[in-house]
């Protein structure tokens, strides 16, 4: 019988494997950061260990760090501290670091890709459950903790039970407007937040193909809030093209071996998945939450749910409870609902395609008056092509706040928070209950949206803007 | 790891689905660098309340938690394990775990035990009816026993071997070092390097 792209690369990994024991597998990339990696390099030091290949290891600083006056000394001191230990970690085993102010500095799932270094076919895993991030390329990749943190820099293999594997189909066109954030916030809201637990899923059908790889990379991203361990898509011409010339991309002969292994690396027609969902991309519009987990979500143009429709009493229970903490009311339409602030960034959306539209809305209209809009690009990389491009321009000229490279008010473990009570229009991964900061509302929405969102003040698709008086205002070459 | 053979401790009922990481240990405590420390970080938002679960003077010193469905979602943070555990649960009940958060339970000796969730709801009206009950959690021979209820649960055999001895997961792997040599031998040579070595 054929198997799935998942279990391909999964076999391709075993380094062992025994009856009743979980199968050794081989991880070809592991991405550190400051936050989930101290306990684990203690953990080594501890046993004497050392890290047993620094040349499949790297580590960049990103939760922690500040988005403005990076050249000053980090005001919080508990902050300073996690990225000094990462510094001092990384230097006594040998790892490579990208520190603040480093030109290769940025989200950690952004500088993988961009780097060239996530490729088809490679086991990838952080501490960090966003992570499923680079199976847009093709790859195994997966959130871990920081004992498996630990147990990867000392032996470069993690002990796995096998995953499920799911299809979710997406054929169709996705209307004009829609994009990678609604569909994976749309496939979220049918599957749950439960949905995918267990599961590697993997998402094909002519929608799929026909996206870019940074809006795979969004839709692969976001598996996570479905209770998947991991999200991938075949590799195709769209992945060799975008790996082909970056940093750590194969050159040459290993380029032609490379291709030629990464071409094998699609589902066999024959190959049985153990769950398949199918998705028509035609019927998506733009999607927004308006609850307190990524799985509460609706159309813009729908009202706030009365909880009492739900026909499970956890769900009913948990929706009563999200519209509590949200401070809204069943049957208020989605697109009346206002905001403080918006965010446009993250592992999620804040890669060059994402910033560019955002700015080709916000270019020649303003942000509403009394909101606070943050452009965090999601890697200093990603900053220098915005700016070459003019974006930065676009956004503070429009009155949004251009910032330094990092997770930023996506988790808020920075300075970039809500205050209690304040709403966002965000393009992250979570709108769990004061993840942007204590008491902060969370509405997880697409670039596009957030930047509409900006200009009206509250929740909106660029199509809104016409029927505002918004009308569009001619796009100059180049954004 | 400290091994779990079986435990016996009054319960917690918290009657939420879907708690995430990010209630069980805001972001702001991450910043810390060692394992310990993280108890009043549990449920920090939630225990402002005073009517919240865990701030009801006959649940203090309870050490099992009897939680609702999806517990343990989003983040992969394991403070979220090491929160728990430094507030003194020694086990996790609930219908549905969020499979990062399990996978670090078991490797810290947090025991998460799946029981379907009309049992899971039995033991939640039971410690709600009388907090002084005492839930028996048993690996050795997979059970969860109190008044009135006794549920079989499954846990792979490797996993509860491991949480029954307290093994260290990196020991055994390093046992595998022929097998890693072997297949680091037989690496294509496309394959990404971070640096040259």
């Amino acid at each position: 019988m054929g198997r799935t792209l998942a279990e391909k690369v999964w076999d391709d990994h075993v380094v062992r494997r025994a009856e009743g024991e979980p199968d050794l597998l081989f991880i070809d990339l592991h991405l550190l950061h400051e936050v989930t990696s101290p306990q684990a390099f203690d953990g080594l030091r501890k046993a004497g260990r050392q890290v047993r290949r620094t040349d499949l290891t790297i580590a960049t600083e990103d939760h922690n760090t500040p988005t403005l006056d990076i050249d000053k000394p980090i005001a919080d001191p508990v902050s300073r501290t996690q990225l000094e230990t990462l510094r001092k970690n990384c230097a006594e085993f040998g790892v490579r670091l990208h520190p603040l102010g480093d030109v290769e500095q940025g989200v950690v799932h952004v500088v993988g890709p961009q780097l060239g270094l996530t490729q088809p076919g490679t086991t990838v895993v952080c501490g960090d459950s966003h992570t499923s991030t680079h199976g847009a390329f093709g790859a195994l990749a997966f959130g871990i903790g920081t004992s498996q943190v630990e147990h990867v820099l000392a032996t470069q293999t993690l002990p796995l039970a096998p995953f499920k594997t799911m299809a979710i189909t997406v054929d169709g066109e996705l209307p004009e407007g829609v994009t990678a954030k609604d569909l994976i916030l749309a496939i979220i809201a049918k599957i749950g937040t439960g949905g995918g637990q267990g599961y590697v899923l993997e998402y094909r059908g002519s929608a799929i193909e026909k996206l870019s790889m940074e809006a795979r990379m969004t839709i692969c991203n976001m598996s996570i809030e479905a209770g998947a361990r991991a999200g991938m898509i075949a590799p195709d011409r769209t992945t060799f093209d975008y790996l082909r010339g970056r940093d750590h991309a194969p050159e040459g002969e290993d380029w032609d071996a490379a291709v030629e292994y990464w071409k094998t690396l699609r589902t066999d027609d024959d190959a049985v998945f153990d769950a398949e969902v199918h998705i028509d991309a035609s019927a998506l519009s733009p999607f927004v939450t308006w609850g307190t987990n990524p799985g509460q979500g609706a159309p813009l143009s729908a009202n706030v749910p009365d909880p009492a429709s739900y026909e499970d009493a956890s769900e009913r229970f948990a929706a009563e409870k999200a519209l509590e903490y949200m401070g809204l009311t069943a049957g208020q339409p989605l697109r009346e609902i206002n905001v403080d602030t918006v965010f446009v960034g993250s592992c999620t959306n804040g890669r060059i395609e994402d910033l560019r539209s955002a700015a080709s809305i916000l270019q020649g209209r303003k942000v509403a008056d009394g909101v606070r809009m943050l452009i965090v690009p999601g890697s200093v990389r990603v900053s220098l092509e915005a700016v070459a491009e003019g974006l930065d321009k676009v956004f503070t000229e429009a009155g949004a706040e251009w910032r330094h490279a990092g997770c930023s008010m996506c988790l808020g473990m920075n300075p970039d928070q809500l205050a209690p009570g304040e709403r966002s229009a965000s393009t992250s991964n979570r709108n769990f209950e004061g993840r942007q900061g204590k008491g902060g509302r969370t509405h997880l929405v697409s670039p596009q949206v957030a930047a509409a969102t900006a200009v009206l003040g509250h929740l909106a698709s660029p199509a809104d803007l016409a029927t505002a008086g918004q009308s569009d205002v001619a796009t100059p070459a180049g954004v | 790891m400290e091994a779990f053979t079986t435990h016996t401790g009054r319960a917690v009922p918290l009657r939420r689905s879907n708690v995430d990481t990010d209630q069980i240990i805001p972001a702001h405590w991450l910043k810390k660098v060692t394992r310990d420390g993280f108890e009043d970080g549990l449920f920090e938002a939630w225990r402002k309340d005073p009517e919240f679960v865990l701030n009801q003077a006959q649940y203090k010193g309870a050490t099992v938690l009897v939680a609702g469905p999806d517990f343990g979602t989003g983040s992969s943070r394991e403070h979220a394990v090491w929160a728990l555990q430094n507030y003194g649960f020694k086990a996790v009940i609930s219908s549905r775990f969020a499979d990062i958060f399990r996978g670090n339970s078991l490797k810290n000796g947090l025991l998460t035990v799946v029981l379907p969730q009309e049992t899971v709801d039995r033991l939640q009206k039971l410690v709600e009816a009388d907090p002084a009950a005492e839930v028996t959690v048993d690996l050795v021979s997979r059970q969860v026993r109190a008044e009135g209820v006794t549920a079989d649960f499954e846990l792979d055999e490797n996993a509860r071997w491991r949480l029954l001895e307290g093994l260290d997961d990196i020991s055994l792997t390093l046992r595998e070092e022929t097998s890693i040599v072997a297949y680091e031998a037989n690496r294509p040579s496309f394959k990404p390097r971070t640096i040259e070595v």
